[in-house]
């Protein structure tokens, strides 16, 4: 079995698995819980002075009848007194030795309180700090949480401060909520904190209750922009992990704690090959508890064994190199839709897809006959069903229905790619609701492997300059 | 029109196929993958927009999502609890294809159309400009309320005429109670008469038939068909009251008034009709139901699961066995029974020395109906096919033009959905020919 333990910044844990700060870490019970169900570590929920919560406090959205694509939270930081949390650190790590405890902190932007805090933290037993400079709702209308992690200026002064006493590793937590995530990394780092975790939770809206017309969650008929998390929110997470990762200015990248929708292994496997060195899931656990873990790591070090991974290390990081700039992208690759027949069973998604959403090029037409030639015909595509006069059938007045062609779908409801006019855009493929049916061909062009910024290179080299 | 089926029998009918819940519908609608071009929609006779309702269901629209199913279909509601859906929507559906169940098209349906009346929801009128000319439907089962409702939608006047005291034809007289109750199909009625369709009860004959032809433009015949056809056996006179017919069996449970059939009962066919018989009979306390076909399993005319639904009640079945005589005795009947076999042309023989015989204290007949040739065949220039009133398919216009015909008299009984097809298509057929007409004199 593959080896998951890891090492972040010095942080050690049995597996890259930890619990997100948020309600899941919330008390010392919880978290022990936790590791007894497999999690390699766990960043306590937001210490600070003690808050008054709300209620209600989350939301969701629901897609396609399968509940919390996407979830909204509008709790704050830790409701319980500082000493009571650093006190079950101290149980925690009492009992728990080789799991990883970070404590997430968060105070007024003073100098002395974050002195202060960081002290005591790191005497109650804790691995490592994680700052929560992200937080989006509420404590940054105090001048906290994302009010800090906007301000590339504030990160750096703060994280500069908490590195002066720390003697544990620190990480900086990121907002996305800003334009560049790059810029607030690279305050952190010249800061000198040891890793990153990254993203935070993403100014939303989740819904407005269409009959009292108050947006959810609902507190007394009001509510506020809360932050966004779940499913939903991965593809946006793992730009950003990316674009961090990737980012060498001011300085080599420092470890990354992957966190945004991550629900199972292969999320996970994402988040790693795009460089992450640990992952932090919250909103999974919310929804089913901590016993998702064991899934992941099953998942995790299956797929680690079936590709001849035998620690994180050999596949960290992996995808970055194939994650480029637009301009870089080979102009000369060609791929065309290819439908499988006999797996097709005629629903011709594909074909009103590519009708009304790409690029006009599946059409339905085996039996009828093509209908483009030199001049194509692009009216609105015909639904036969509509025109035929039909009866419930009876077999021994009726015959059987005319079956064309020789697949289990009549030929007349397989749509056709007209490859000469497929741009390759998957849509089709994306489509399909049955796996394997359609896929994405490579044609070969013939032609040497070409980008834009060659071509305009090119291009440059052979335009005469208009001299001035 | 208040009607209420008696407790004592209601109980005996409880819904075939529970109801949805709202959560269970939504989970169930986003199944579907929203064909293009639908096959579900294409097999529906009333090409109801099934992938259109369905993602209204999804998006939390019931009362939009009944609307595009009572816009193509006004008996929508009856049909998702009565249409065989295994070989029409759920039969086409695309899923069969993966491997995995069919979308549950007629339990979305009555979800959906259900709940729209149940929350008091109505039928809308799409047009507000009355014409004057006048339409006769004979008939007020399915296919004369679809040619009723959708004329009305287009502003003529309406007169549905009916023998019976019940509107809804077979709907409400013919079909399985644990399918439709009868009240249900009355309600549907009365969605068709708020829309200004007005129904008579009375006979229609030759004589009325020249006074309708008089008094209105148009024609629609939907009486559907006559008597299930008599049991040609020796001697059943002496059998009297013992000998019950399918469909007057049927209607008398439904409107409350059970017709005795003992402990013993014996079924003759096997089509759809004869099984919803046979499981009635065994639902109202017959101990053993015995169903006799003269040829063998693979020839019934019911949908397959309709065999197997009687199966499940406990109905037995006679293959190859042909009634020949019903005589009665101290304790009831007795029904002497031939085995016959069939050749390769479907002929049979009896076999000499096979009788046997079959005590019981019912017969019940259900052999197929009768067409109603005495009637239809004083519709002065409409003809007849086999049986069958002839019209264009596209129009449902019969060789006299100011007649036209649909549902069972027309396709010899099929489904109530077939039923509201024909209708439909006739209004269209008869709103065409009306305005023709009137350019016709005005130009």
């Amino acid at each position: 079995m593959a080896d998951l333990t890891t090492n972040f910044a010095g942080i050690h844990s049995p597996n890259p698995f930890w619990l997100a700060s948020a309600p899941p870490t919330n008390t010392g019970e919880q978290v022990m819980r936790a590791f007894d169900a497999g999690w390699g570590g766990a960043v306590w929920k937001t210490i600070g002075e003690p808050i008054t919560n709300v209620s209600s406090r989350y939301s969701s959205i629901d897609w396609n009848a399968q509940r919390m694509m996407g979830l909204n939270n509008i709790e704050l930081i830790t409701d319980r007194p500082i000493e009571t949390n650093l006190r079950e650190i101290a149980e925690v790590k009492r009992r728990y030795p080789r799991h990883a405890v970070i404590a997430s902190l968060m105070v007024e932007s003073t100098r002395e309180a974050w002195h202060e805090m960081v002290k005591r933290t790191e005497d109650a037993g804790a691995d490592g700090l994680e700052l929560n400079f992200g937080c989006p709702h509420g404590m940054s209308e105090r001048g906290m949480g994302a009010a800090v992690g906007q301000v590339p200026e504030y990160t750096q002064r703060i994280t500069e401060w908490v590195k002066e006493v720390a003697r544990t590793p620190v990480l900086v937590k990121l907002t996305p909520n800003v334009t560049d995530i790059r810029v607030i990394a690279r305050a952190a780092r010249r800061a000198g904190a040891d890793g990153l975790s990254a993203i935070n939770t993403i100014n939303s809206i989740t819904g407005i209750d269409l009959e009292s017309f108050s947006p959810r969650p609902n507190v007394d008929g009001k509510s506020s922009h809360g932050g966004y998390c779940g499913p939903a929110v991965k593809p946006i997470a793992l730009n950003m992990v990316q674009q961090v990762m990737a980012d060498i200015i001011d300085g080599p990248s420092i470890p990354l704690s992957g966190i945004g929708g991550i629900g199972n292994w292969q999320d996970a496997a994402e988040f790693l090959l795009l460089g992450c060195t640990s992952v932090q899931v919250c909103t999974a656990v919310m929804h089913y508890g901590y016993r998702i873990v064991q899934e992941m790591i099953d998942g995790l070090s299956n797929w680690m064994d079936a590709n001849g991974f035998a620690t994180l290390n050999d596949l960290r990081g992996k995808s970055l190199s194939k994650v480029t700039e637009w301009k870089n992208l080979n102009l000369n690759y060609k791929i065309v839709a290819r439908i499988d027949e006999a797996l097709c069973i005629g629903c011709q998604l594909c074909h009103i897809a590519c009708w009304d959403g790409a690029h006009q090029c599946i059409h339905v037409d085996r039996v009828s006959g093509p209908v483009d030639g030199h001049v194509e015909l692009h009216a609105q595509p015909r639904e036969f069903g509509r025109e035929r006069i039909v009866v419930t059938p009876i077999p021994r007045l009726d015959p059987p229905k005319a079956h064309v062609g020789p697949y289990a779908t009549s030929l007349e409801r397989i749509p056709r790619v007209d490859e000469t006019e497929c741009v390759g855009c998957n849509l089709c493929s994306l489509v399909c609701p049955v796996d394997e049916c359609i896929t994405m061909v490579e044609i070969p062009t013939g032609l040497a492997p070409e980008s834009w910024a060659e071509r305009s290179a090119a291009a440059e080299c052979t335009t005469p300059r208009v001299s001035e | 029109m208040e009607f209420a089926t008696s407790p004592e029998i209601a109980q005996c009918f409880p819904d075939l196929h529970p109801a949805m819940d709202a959560r269970a519908a939504v989970v169930e609608a986003n199944r579907c993958l929203n064909c293009f071009d639908a096959p579900c929609m294409g097999a529906c006779p009333t090409h109801i927009d099934v992938p259109g309702f369905i993602r209204k269901i999804a998006a939390g629209n019931v009362s939009g999502s009944a609307r595009t199913i009572l816009d193509a279909n006004v008996l929508g509601a009856s049909c998702s609890r009565v249409c065989p859906v295994e070989v029409l929507c759920e039969g086409a559906c695309v899923l069969h294809g993966k491997h995995q169940k069919p979308i549950e098209i007629g339990r979305l349906q009555r979800f959906a159309t259900e709940t729209f009346y149940d929350a008091g929801g109505r039928l809308a009128l799409r047009q507000r400009d009355e014409r004057t000319q006048r339409i006769a439907c004979i008939g007020a089962g399915p296919a004369s309320l679809a040619c009723a409702a959708e004329l009305r939608q287009q502003g003529f006047q309406v007169h549905v005429i009916d023998r019976r005291p019940l509107p809804g034809g077979l709907n409400t007289y013919g079909v399985a109670e644990y399918k439709l109750r009868a009240a249900d199909s009355l309600r549907e009625v009365e969605m068709v008469r708020g829309l200004g369709v007005e129904f008579e009860t009375r006979d229609v004959d030759a004589a009325s038939l020249e006074e309708l032809e008089r008094e209105y433009d148009a024609v629609f015949l939907g009486g559907g068909l006559g008597a299930m056809h008599r049991l040609e056996v020796a001697d059943a006179h002496t059998a009297g009251a013992g000998i019950i017919d399918a469909l007057k069996f049927i209607a008398a449970y439904k409107t409350g008034t059970p017709l005795s059939i003992g402990r013993r009962v014996v079924v003759i066919g096997a089509g759809n009709t004869a099984i919803d018989a046979a499981c009635a009979a065994k639902r109202l306390g017959a101990e053993t139901v015995t169903l006799v076909y003269r040829r063998q399993r693979e020839n019934i005319p019911a949908f397959d699961f309709e065999y197997d639904h009687a199966l499940r009640e406990g109905v037995e079945f006679l293959w190859a066995t042909l009634p020949t005589a019903i005589t009665a005795n101290d304790t009831g009947l007795v029904l002497t029974c031939v085995a016959v076999t069939q050749d390769a042309n479907g002929h049979l023989t009896s076999q000499p020395g096979s009788e046997f015989t079959i005590e019981c204290d019912a017969v019940v007949p259900a052999i197929g109906q009768s067409p109603l040739l005495e009637l239809l065949s004083q519709v002065r220039g409409v003809t007849m096919q086999r049986g069958r009133v002839a019209i264009d398919r596209a129009t449902g216009q019969t060789a006299n033009p100011k007649y036209f015909a649909g549902g069972d008299c027309v396709n010899d009984g099929r489904e109530v959905v077939d039923a509201v097809a024909d209708g439909k298509r006739a209004a269209l057929g008869i709103a065409d020919w009306l305005l023709a007409r009137m350019e016709e004199h005005s130009g």
